[in-house]
């Protein structure tokens, strides 16, 4: 139990000192790598509470494809970030304002955290319990059976995904040459050739 | 816990789902592979798979229909609602025609894209739970960022697809986390249960619903464009190319409502004394800031914007009546606006000269001399948007007043008709500048046949709906009912 407790102290004392770095340190690269070490350990969170399946994805969705992508983003765009952060102050009074009264609503909701009880087989799919199936394959039960219709519609929501990114950005340029195999093979001596008659001591 | 055995879904209730997605990718294999001429090929295959959905729905017969877990529902409201959407995304793709080949965007992704909105349109009328909810909105959503933006070179329609995006997408997360919230509360995102969990008497919804609920209005009022969350449709509508404002005028905002009648009527019913003052206020902020803002304005997209959030208010007169006569008013009133739609955007569809499309109102002058048809038909369509009896405008405007004098709502359907007044001045504006202002140059605009049979449709439909009104009257009627059971 002991144990337990200080992995929790240690990886939430770590996910929150290295996401006040994300937004405080000058170096764009060095944000991006304390994001990647904030998910490392909200990953460990998770997998202290039971969910390996969100562990999981969150190493390798967003440490292996999201920070991966911001990284590129940060190295091959020129983006000057301190340009970026002048209006930061202007627009904090605002931004703070908004962010405290949400801060405070939330507060006040969850003071007043009247949770209506859920009357017995109405929740939409209960956790099974641990010590029997693990959630990934919980999840794995209901996901391509119970929830097949939004498996699949999530399946068409990537591909306009990929449709609106090539239709959108797909050009064909001139002057690209391509192989064509076909006319490579289809070529004949006599396409490729051509005999010319020199008569002697004249050249071309 | 032994795994239960796996009982397949049934399928038929989804038939017409399946067959627009199934059509979609078959569309886009065939328009990839194809090298000649693939959009006009695609674009008529998008049409036979409209049609055929169109079929497909209409077959469905009489009762409420649940599959997937109760994700998917089909019944008598979401089948007005499916129709309305397959013909306004097939009316579009038809008008849209002419436009794309002369700015030279006929690719073959336009069709199949107007296909793949459509179906999720088409899963947001059927949602039968919150994440299904989501899911249909943001395939329609998606599709159409993309459609908005489809004129790349354009910068104009570049920055309406990319601002499009970025508030859509903040909307969606407001949504979701709304969503989250009423998921977290009561622990089920079905919305039947969620409607037995609201409908019990004794339990009192805690502020934590109310919050959730706050934060899905604001989500779903934001895809009808209702003020206060319009503010993207002005730039939107007039820097996206015509035929896709067309598109966005008339089939996403069926569904968006439809979507917003069935949410807030059939999980919510049980706390409709808290949804309905924020439905009332945003009813009256739309209906005035729709009167209002539109008459300064000079391009005629924008004021279509406009004129789009002052309707979306006034349809939400009916619904915030939170009745079923209310309901009904809104279907009516969904149907007459996507009919009168196409008219008016058939007509700025044919407004163009040598340099391109014309946008300007005053580009109108002189349009009663010179093609006195079309001016009779934007006439007609102006005096039924702005809802002068007998036209089909004013019928529309009356089922949602009626339904909220009933409701006992006297304000707010005061203020609307005092809104109506206000918004009839700008549609009057386009009649008196059509027929009594000097022309700046020869506007000869010719109409394409399919563009002309739309207009002259529609501005017959507007023009004569009062005689034969019962089959969409009833239509409605039903279609309202099963919401109410």
């Amino acid at each position: 139990m002991i144990i337990q407790a200080m992995a929790f102290y240690l990886f939430a004392t770590v996910t929150v000192a290295s996401a006040v770095m994300v937004i405080s340190v000058r170096n764009p690269v060095h944000s991006v790598l304390f994001l990647i070490l904030t998910f490392f350990n909200a990953a460990g969170l998770f997998v202290l509470l039971g969910a390996e399946f969100l562990a999981m994805i969150l190493v390798i969705v967003y440490v292996g494809a999201v920070a991966v992508l911001f990284l590129f983003v940060v190295m091959m765009l020129d983006i000057d970030f301190v340009e970026l952060r002048q209006g930061f102050l202007n627009y904090l009074p605002v931004g703070g304002a908004i962010g405290f009264i949400l801060v405070l609503e939330l507060i006040l909701v969850l003071g007043a955290s009247s949770v209506i009880q859920v009357p017995e087989g109405m929740a939409a799919s209960p956790a099974p319990p641990l010590g029997e199936v693990t959630n990934t394959e919980a999840l794995g039960r209901i996901l391509y059976t119970d929830y097949v219709y939004l498996f699949q519609t999530a399946g068409l929501v990537l591909l306009v995904a990929m449709i609106g990114a090539i239709v959108l950005t797909l050009r064909a340029r001139e002057g690209v040459r391509r192989q064509n195999i076909s006319d490579q093979v289809a070529r004949t001596p006599a396409l490729g050739m051509e005999l010319k008659d020199v008569k002697p001591g004249q050249g071309l | 816990m032994t795994p239960d055995a796996f009982v397949p879904p049934n399928l038929l209730p989804a038939l017409p789902e399946i067959l627009m997605a199934c059509g979609a990718m078959a569309l886009l294999m065939l328009g990839v592979y194809r090298s000649h001429a693939p959009a006009r090929v695609v674009t008529q295959g998008a049409l036979f798979v409209l049609m055929a959905a169109a079929a497909l729905v209409l077959l469905q017969g009489g009762a409420r229909v649940e599959t997937f877990s109760g994700g998917f529902v089909s019944d008598a409201f979401s089948r007005f609602a499916k129709i309305l959407i397959l013909l306004g995304s097939g009316v579009t793709l038809i008008m849209s025609q002419g436009y794309l080949r002369r700015e030279h965007m006929d690719r073959f992704e336009f069709p199949v894209l107007v296909l793949l909105a459509t179906l999720g349109m088409m899963m947001m009328v059927s949602a039968g739970d919150l994440i299904s909810l989501y899911m249909g909105l943001e395939l329609q959503s998606l599709a159409l960022y993309v459609l908005a933006a489809f004129k790349r070179d354009s910068q104009r329609a570049t920055e309406a697809g990319l601002k499009y995006f970025v508030l859509g997408a903040l909307a969606s997360g407001i949504l979701l986390y709304g969503a989250s919230l009423i998921y977290g509360f009561t622990g089920t995102v079905n919305f039947v249960k969620l409607a037995a969990i609201f409908g019990d008497d004794h339990a009192q919804p805690g502020l934590g619903l109310i919050f959730g609920l706050v934060f899905l209005t604001a989500g779903l009022a934001f895809k009808i464009s209702a003020v206060p969350f319009h503010m993207w449709t002005p730039d939107v509508y007039e820097g996206a190319p015509t035929p896709v404002t067309a598109l966005l005028a008339s089939a996403p905002k069926v569904a968006a409502m439809a979507l917003f009648v069935r949410v807030m009527s059939q999980p919510l019913l049980g706390m409709v004394g808290e949804w309905q003052q924020i439905v009332v206020f945003i009813s009256i902020a739309s209906m005035v800031l729709g009167a209002v803002a539109a008459i300064g304005q000079k391009n005629i997209k924008r004021l279509m914007a406009f004129s789009s959030i002052g309707h979306m208010g006034f349809a939400l007169v009916g619904l915030a009546a939170g009745t079923e006569e209310g309901v009904q008013g809104v279907l009516i009133y969904l149907a007459i606006y996507v009919a009168m739609n196409f008219g008016v955007f058939g007509c700025i569809l044919a407004m163009r000269n040598k340099g391109g499309q014309m946008e300007a109102i005053n580009d109108l002058a002189g349009l009663g001399r010179s093609n006195p048809m079309m001016a009779l038909a934007l006439a007609l369509l102006m005096f039924s948007l702005a809802g002068i009896p007998p036209l089909a405008g004013f019928f529309a405007k009356f089922y949602v007043f009626l339904a909220a004098v009933h409701a006992g709502l006297y304000v707010l359907a005061v203020i609307g008709v005092l809104a109506s007044v206000i918004g009839a001045y700008y549609y009057l504006r386009i009649i008196k500048i059509m027929y009594f202002d000097e022309p700046a140059e020869a506007t000869n605009w010719p109409m394409s046949p399919p563009l002309r049979l739309i207009v002259a449709g529609s501005s017959l439909f507007s023009l004569f709906f009062f005689i034969y009104p019962m089959p969409l009257v009833t239509g409605a009627a039903t279609a309202a009912a099963v919401l109410f059971k």
